[in-house]
C-alpha cells in the first residue's frame, strides 16, 4: 500500500494551536511531525518591566493552566532577590496550584479527551438503567448515577441530535470502528461529562478566595495579597475557611467516586491502548504535582507538605535509581524550530539560550511543511541529550520508585485490575490512567497536608501572608538572577529571570509542553509526541478520520501556548521574519 | 425604544431554524423554574450597568426582568455560532466554562449550536474545517477570542491559514461579531510593547460591520453569556460605550460600585500589603488599584459563582477591561497619576472628585462609616479632566460612556442638572 499524507490541523480539544502531519501506510502511522503554529513573544515583552509585574504577563502565557506561570514567576523573582514569603502565603499558592491541577485533570479527561473514546450518538441508544448499572459495576459511587439522571441526559442528547444541529458534536468521527464501548458506558460517560462541566466550577473556587478570580487569579511577589483574619468580614475569614473545607471535600469526592473509576473502567475497555503510544522512557519530575521550588530543587523546597517524594530523573526506563536533577544538563535545541542562533545545532541551557524568531517556512496557506528542515515554533528541550517525558506519568513513576504509599497502592491496584505491567504505563492509556491516579493523590494531599497545615496554623494565630522586607526596589541588588521550578498539571515548569537595575533584563520559561511537543533535535531524534506515533506500530485505519492519532496526542494534554516562548538574551529588538 | 440608528441586521436576518428554544427546553425537561434561574442570573448582569435601553419587549423600556429575558429567549431557535480562538491563551473559553447559572450547560447546548469551537468540538482537522466552512456559508454569530498578528501570518496558523484569513472568512456572513476578551478587543498582552508580532484586535481587521467588545482578561463568564443572550433575544447589538463595550456590563467604574469606596472617601488606605488596613478592607488605591479608571461589573457580579473578586481578595485591580492596560496601567503597584492624595477625611470628597473626573452617571456609594457625604455625579461639573496614561501624557485613555458613532450606542448624556446623592 502506498503512503498517504495526513494533515491534522487544527488539532482540536487542546489549548492553543497544534498541527500534526503524518504519513500512513497499511493502516498505521509511518512518520509524524509535530508542528506548533502560534508565536506571541511574551518573554520579549517582559523585558524592561517591573519584576513585581512579571507574573501578570507570564500568567497570560496560558489560561488553561492559569496560575501556574504566575506562581513560577513570583518564585523566580523571589529566588533572584533572596526574598522569603511567609509560610501561609506559600501554602496558599500550593492550594491554588493543587485545586488547579485537579480541575485541569478533570477538564482534560472529560472535556478534552473523552470524545476520542466515548461515542455520543451511541450513548443516545442506551437504556438509562443499563447506564446506571454500568456505573455501579465499575465501582463508581458518584451521586449522579441514578437511572433518572441517565434518562435526563439521554433525553438531552436525543433532542440535540434530533434537531439536526449537533453543536460541538458536529462532524465527529462517530462511525469510526475504534469506538468500542457499549451504549451504556457511553451514556454514563456523557452524563459524567456534563456533571464534570458543572462540578469543575466548584473545584476552582478554592483558588478564587485567595486570588480573586479564575482564570488568571492574582499573585504577589513577597507573599499573597489576601490577608487572613478569621474575625474580619473583609479578609479571608472563618466563613471562607469553612467553605473551602467543603469544596475540597467535594473535590476529593468527585475525583474518587467519579473521575478515577471512570478512567479505570474506560481504559479497561480499551486495554490494547496500554501497548500503543509509547514514547521516551527517561522521566523528569521535581516532586509530586504542586511541588514548588525556589531555585535548585536539590537544595530548596518551599514547603514540606509534598515532601514524601523528592525530585529526580529516571534514566532509560530504570526505576531502581533516582538520579538528582542537574539543571545544567537541560538544553534546548532549535534545529527544527523557526529560531535562529549562532550555532543552529547547539543545545543551549535556558539561562544561555540565544534565540530569535526566524520564520523560514513557505508562504501561507500551508499544504505540507514536514519536508522543511524547520517546521515548528516549539524548541526541543533534552535532558543530558535524552528525549524526556514530563507530566503525570513521570511524577507517578517517580513517586512509585520512591515508595510513596498511596501512589504505590493506587498503581498496584490498577495494574491488578487491568492485568498489565508497570512498563505498560508508558502508553496512550497509561498517560490517561496516571493522570487520574495523580488527581486522587493531589486532591488528598491538598486536603490532608496543605489545607490541614494551613488551618492548624491559622488556628494558632499564624496569619501573615506578606513579607514587606524586599518589596521596594531600593532594597534590591543592581543585578540578580534566579529561577523557580514547579510541578504543574502537564509537568515540570521553570521560569528563569535576570533583574538589572530594578527591571527584568531577561526572562525565560521552560514549559512542560515544550518538553513534549518539540520536534527533531540536532541528532534527528523526534520529540515525545512524534515518538508516540512512531516508536511502535500505531494504528490509523482511516486517514480521513485520524481518531487513533488524536487519542495518543491528547493523552499528553497538549498546551501549545505554553510551549512557545523565546527571549533574545541581549534584549535586542527582535523579529527578523522572512518568508521564503 | 428601538435602536433605529443601528446598522446591525435586524432579528429576521438571523437564520432561525427548527424549533424554538422554549419548545426545546420543554422537550428536554428543563423546567421553566430552572430556566428562570438562569435568566435571573442574566438579569443581574444586565442590572449592573446602564439601563438596557431598547430591550425588545421590556415593559419598562429599561433593564429587563428575568421573566422578560425568558420570554424573549424562549421564542428564539438555535443560531449557529462560530467561535474562533486566534492568538490567545484560551482563558476566555475557560471563563465561559466557569459561568454560573443552574443549568447553564444545558442552556448553552440548547441555546446555541456551536458548530466550531476548537476547545470543545469533537472533530479535528478536515472534519473541523468542514464544520467551519459549512457554518461560514450561511448566517451565524461570530465570537472571537484572541488577537491577529499582522507582522507575519505564520505567527498564528489555523488549518494552514493565517489567523487573519480565518477571521475574514468567518466574518463575511456573520450577523453579529463579538470580540470576547482583551486580546480580541485590543490585542492585550502580546500587543503590549514592543508588540513583537504586530498583534491587533478584531476591530482593526473587520471594519465593515460593528464589533461588540466584551472586554476583560478574561471577561467574567456570566458577562460573555449575557452578551450573547442579549443578541439572541433582541436580534441586535446592545448599546455600547465609546470603546464598543456593552454598557449593561461596562457602564460603571469599579470605583463607583466598590464596597471599599467608603474607605477611599474617608482617606483610609492600605499602605503595605497585609497591614492592619488590609485586614479591615481599606482602599487599595495607594498600592496601585486601577478601580477608579476601570469600567467593569466585577464588584457586583463577582467571579466563579460569586466567590470573590480581585479587590475583594485584597489585590489591587489591574484594570484588565481597559485598553492597553499592560502598558498604560503598569507598573501595576504604582498609584494612578495626577492625583492629590487624601490626607485627612475632610478633603476626601474633594479628592474623590479630582481622581474620578467624577463618574458620569455613576452611582455614588457612601457608607455610614464616613458619615453622609454629598458629591456631584455630573461629568460636566468635573471639568472633563480625564486621567492620562503612565508615561504617555498626551494620550487620553479614560473612556467616556457616550454612544459610539455607527454602533447604535445611544447612551444619554447625564442630566445637566446637578444631582445630589447621599
Amino acid at each position: 500500500m502506498s503512503t498517504t499524507r495526513v494533515v491534522i490541523d487544527p488539532l482540536t480539544r487542546i489549548e492553543g494551536h497544534l498541527r500534526m502531519e503524518l504519513e500512513a501506510a497499511d493502516g498505521a502511522v509511518s512518520d509524524a511531525w509535530c508542528e506548533v503554529t502560534q508565536f506571541r513573544g511574551i518573554e520579549m515583552i517582559l523585558k524592561g518591566r517591573d519584576p513585581r509585574d512579571a507574573w501578570a504577563f507570564a500568567q497570560r502565557i496560558c489560561g488553561v493552566c492559569t496560575a501556574v506561570h504566575a506562581v513560577a514567576s513570583v518564585v523566580a523573582v523571589e529566588d533572584a532577590l533572596d526574598y522569603a514569603p511567609p509560610i501561609q502565603a506559600q501554602r496558599i499558592r500550593e492550594l491554588v496550584l493543587a485545586s488547579q491541577t485537579v480541575q485541569d485533570h478533570v477538564v482534560h479527561f472529560y472535556h478534552l479527551q473523552a470524545l476520542d473514546w466515548v461515542n455520543v450518538p451511541n450513548a443516545a441508544k442506551a437504556s438509562p438503567a443499563a447506564a446506571a448499572a454500568f456505573a455501579a459495576n465499575a465501582g463508581s459511587t458518584w451521586t449522579g448515577n441514578s437511572v433518572e439522571r441517565m434518562a435526563e441526559v439521554k433525553e438531552t442528547l436525543t433532542s440535540i441530535l434530533a434537531s439536526g444541529q449537533e453543536s460541538i458534536f458536529t462532524n465527529g468521527y462517530w462511525d469510526h470502528p475504534a469506538y468500542e464501548l457499549p451504549p451504556a458506558a457511553d451514556l454514563m460517560a456523557v452524563a459524567h461529562y456534563l456533571d464534570a462541566l458543572e462540578f469543575q466550577r466548584t473545584m476552582i473556587r478554592v483558588g478564587t478566595v485567595f486570588g480573586g478570580k479564575n482564570p488568571h487569579p492574582n499573585f504577589l511577589v513577597g507573599g499573597m495579597a489576601c490577608s487572613i483574619d478569621v474575625d474580619s468580614q473583609t479578609a479571608v475569614n472563618q466563613v471562607d475557611i469553612d467553605s473551602i473545607t467543603a469544596w475540597i471535600d467535594d473535590t476529593v469526592t468527585f475525583v474518587t467516586d467519579c473521575y478515577y473509576p471512570d478512567v479505570l473502567a474506560l481504559m479497561k475497555a480499551y486495554k490494547p491502548w496500554f501497548s500503543i503510544g509509547r514514547a521516551a522512557d527517561t522521566y523528569l519530575a521535581a516532586g509530586m504535582a504542586g511541588a514548588v521550588f525556589q531555585g535548585d530543587p536539590n537544595d530548596t523546597r518551599t514547603l514540606p507538605s509534598l515532601s514524601p517524594v523528592m525530585g529526580g530523573v529516571l534514566l532509560d526506563g530504570d526505576l531502581s535509581t533516582v538520579h538528582p536533577i542537574d539543571t545544567d544538563k537541560i538544553a534546548e535545541y532549535v534545529t527544527s524550530a523557526w529560531y535562529s542562533q549562532d550555532d543552529p545545532d547547539a543545545g543551549l541551557h535556558p539561562s544561555k539560550g540565544e534565540t530569535e524568531p526566524d520564520y523560514t517556512g513557505p508562504e501561507l496557506p500551508w499544504e505540507w511543511i514536514a519536508d522543511e528542515d524547520r517546521y515548528t515554533w516549539s524548541k526541543s528541550p533534552r535532558y543530558d541529550g535524552r528525549v524526556t517525558q514530563v507530566g503525570p506519568l513521570a511524577r507517578v513513576l517517580m513517586a512509585y520508585a520512591q515508595g510513596h504509599d498511596r501512589t504505590v497502592e493506587l498503581v498496584d491496584e490498577a495494574l491488578k485490575v487491568l492485568r498489565i505491567e508497570l512498563k505498560d504505563l508508558n502508553s496512550t492509556a497509561g498517560r490517561i490512567l496516571t493522570r487520574a491516579i495523580e488527581a486522587v493523590t493531589a486532591a488528598e494531599l491538598m486536603r490532608d497536608a496543605t489545607w490541614a497545615a494551613f488551618t492548624a496554623d491559622v488556628a494558632s494565630g499564624t496569619t501573615d501572608v506578606f513579607n514587606a522586607e524586599k518589596w521596594e526596589p531600593k532594597t534590591w541588588p543592581s543585578q540578580a538572577s534566579g529561577f523557580g521550578m514547579i510541578e504543574v498539571a502537564r509537568g515540570n515548569l521553570s521560569h528563569w529571570v535576570t533583574i538589572e537595575d530594578g527591571e527584568v533584563a531577561r526572562y525565560q520559561a521552560v514549559v512542560p509542553t515544550t518538553w513534549l511537543s518539540g520536534g527533531r533535535d540536532a541528532e534527528g531524534k523526534p520529540g515525545p509526541y512524534e515518538q508516540s506515533l512512531t516508536l511502535d506500530t500505531h494504528p490509523l485505519v482511516d486517514p480521513k478520520a485520524p481518531l487513533e492519532a488524536l487519542r495518543t496526542i491528547h493523552s499528553f494534554d497538549p498546551c501549545m501556548s505554553c510551549a512557545v516562548h523565546v527571549l533574545d538574551p541581549e534584549g535586542a529588538e527582535i523579529v527578523s521574519v522572512t518568508t521564503s | 425604544m428601538t435602536l433605529d440608528s443601528s446598522p446591525v441586521p435586524a432579528a429576521e436576518a438571523v437564520v432561525w431554524r427548527e424549533k424554538t428554544l422554549g419548545e426545546n427546553l420543554a422537550r428536554a425537561g428543563v423546567s421553566r423554574r430552572s430556566f428562570l434561574a438562569f435568566c435571573s442570573r442574566m438579569a443581574a448582569v444586565f442590572a449592573v450597568g446602564a439601563p438596557v435601553a431598547g430591550w425588545a419587549g421590556s415593559a419598562s423600556g429599561a433593564t429587563p426582568t428575568a421573566e422578560e429575558i425568558a420570554s424573549a429567549l424562549e421564542k428564539v431557535t438555535k443560531p449557529v455560532v462560530v467561535w474562533l480562538q486566534l492568538q490567545e491563551c484560551t482563558g476566555c473559553s475557560e471563563s465561559l466554562l466557569r459561568a454560573g447559572g443552574t443549568t447553564v450547560e444545558d442552556v448553552v447546548l440548547k441555546l446555541l449550536s456551536v458548530d466550531y469551537l476548537e476547545l470543545l468540538m469533537a472533530a479535528s482537522g478536515d472534519a473541523a474545517n468542514k464544520a467551519l466552512e459549512d457554518a461560514n456559508a450561511s448566517d451565524h454569530v461570530l465570537v472571537v477570542n484572541g488577537s491577529v498578528p499582522t507582522k507575519n501570518g505564520a505567527f498564528c496558523v489555523i488549518g494552514g491559514e493565517s489567523a487573519e484569513t480565518v477571521l475574514r472568512k468567518s466574518a463575511e456572513n456573520a450577523t453579529a461579531v463579538l470580540a470576547v476578551g482583551a486580546c480580541a478587543v485590543w490585542g492585550s498582552v502580546q500587543a503590549s510593547k514592543p508588540n513583537p508580532t504586530g498583534a491587533v484586535g478584531v476591530e482593526e481587521i473587520i471594519t465593515d460591520k460593528p464589533v461588540l467588545n466584551v472586554a476583560g482578561c478574561p471577561p467574567i463568564g456570566e458577562v460573555i453569556v449575557a452578551a450573547i443572550t442579549y443578541i439572541l433575544a433582541n436580534g441586535d447589538l446592545p448599546e455600547t460605550d465609546s470603546e464598543g463595550r456593552p454598557t449593561f456590563a461596562y457602564g460603571q467604574r469599579i470605583h463607583d460600585t466598590c464596597p471599599r469606596r467608603a474607605h477611599f472617601d474617608a482617606g483610609q488606605f492600605v499602605k503595605t500589603f497585609d497591614d492592619e488596613g488590609a485586614k479591615q478592607g481599606w482602599c487599595l488605591y495607594d498600592v496601585g488599584c486601577k478601580g477608579p479608571s476601570t469600567f467593569s461589573p466585577c464588584p457586583v457580579v463577582q467571579w466563579n459563582l460569586g466567590t470573590s473578586w480581585p479587590i475583594g481578595s485584597g489585590h489591587p485591580c489591574i484594570g484588565c477591561t481597559e485598553k492597553d492596560f499592560f502598558d498604560t496601567f503598569t507598573p501595576f503597584y504604582t498609584e494612578l497619576p495626577d492625583v492629590e492624595l487624601p490626607g485627612v477625611e475632610a478633603t476626601a470628597n474633594k479628592v474623590g472628585l479630582g481622581l474620578l473626573g467624577v463618574a458620569a452617571g455613576g452611582v455614588a456609594i457612601h457608607s455610614a462609616a464616613t458619615g453622609v457625604r454629598r458629591w456631584q455625579g455630573n461629568r460636566k461639573d468635573a471639568g472633563d479632566a480625564p486621567l492620562v496614561a503612565f508615561g504617555d501624557t498626551d494620550k487620553v485613555w479614560l473612556p467616556t460612556p457616550q454612544g459610539r458613532p455607527g454602533l447604535g450606542g445611544r447612551h444619554q448624556a447625564p442630566d445637566e442638572t446637578t444631582e445630589e446623592q447621599s
